[in-house]
């Protein structure tokens, strides 16, 4: 199945905006983000597991266990520094 | 009904903001305000500018979120998030965070936990200008411990 990846701030400034991916039904947020570590340095260097990053499907905060559905928009950012 | 969350470039007026808020509730009796202002130090260096950046669609919804659980928390009227985004100088003013209640002590405990909310679960991120070229703000481990107060675990630091 395919979903959209999104990126923001430091990982957008690495990845640029986002790309589409093709994932393996009943796939995971942390299946997602290793399959893009798989696709080169650049990504393993924004993506790695040293870096603190935080994830999103669908626009809510998500851990690395949930498990996502066709078509979900999944997004990865370093930790939140508004207010 | 006016728009409990704003995602703006532009500035904002509080006296507006909190007249707004308080109209025709003649059974408000307290008003609680945070405005959050750009700094011009930051971890030991001058900063010149700041950019805001956020997730459009996620942002608005998050904060929406948190006010519904800020109403279910706290004995309150009403509540007003706005925060700015895009290019912003120090002096700025950045975040307004407006409740109205009865009583005071619900008003300061709602607009506190709303504020130790978004600095940990909603998604904008700050870049800021130094002498030494752009960075990233990192995140405080203490803004986590500052929602947990509230019984919120959080691990965004």
């Amino acid at each position: 199945m395919r979903v959209n990846v999104r990126y923001f701030a430091s990982i957008r400034e690495a990845l640029g905006a986002g790309e589409a991916l093709d994932v393996p039904a009943g796939c995971t947020v942390g299946a997602v983000r290793d399959l893009l570590i798989a696709r080169g340095d650049r990504h393993a260097q924004a993506l790695g597991r040293t870096r603190a990053l935080r994830a999103a499907v669908d626009q809510c905060m998500a851990a690395e266990s949930a498990v996502i559905g066709e078509g979900a928009e999944v997004a990865f950012f370093p930790p939140v520094t508004g207010g | 009904m006016r728009p409990r969350v704003s995602i703006q470039q532009a500035d904002f007026d509080l006296t507006q903001e909190v007249a707004a808020l308080r109209d025709g509730d003649a059974g408000v009796g307290a008003v609680a305000a945070f405005v959050g202002t750009v700094r011009d130090r930051n971890d030991g260096s001058g900063v010149s500018s700041m950019e805001l950046e956020h997730y459009p669609g996620m942002t608005e919804r998050a904060i929406d979120a948190m006010i519904d659980e800020a109403l279910r928390r706290f004995d309150i009227r009403a509540a007003r998030v706005v925060h700015r985004v895009g290019p912003l100088a120090p002096t700025d003013q950045i975040v307004l965070v407006a409740v109205t209640s009865a009583h005071r002590g619900e008003a300061f405990k709602a607009c506190e936990f709303l504020m130790d909310y978004l600095k940990t679960q909603a998604p904008f991120w700050k870049k800021e200008t130094t002498p030494d070229g752009s960075r990233w703000v990192d995140a405080r481990i203490s803004d986590d411990e500052a929602l947990r107060r509230w019984g919120i675990v959080a691990s965004n630091g």
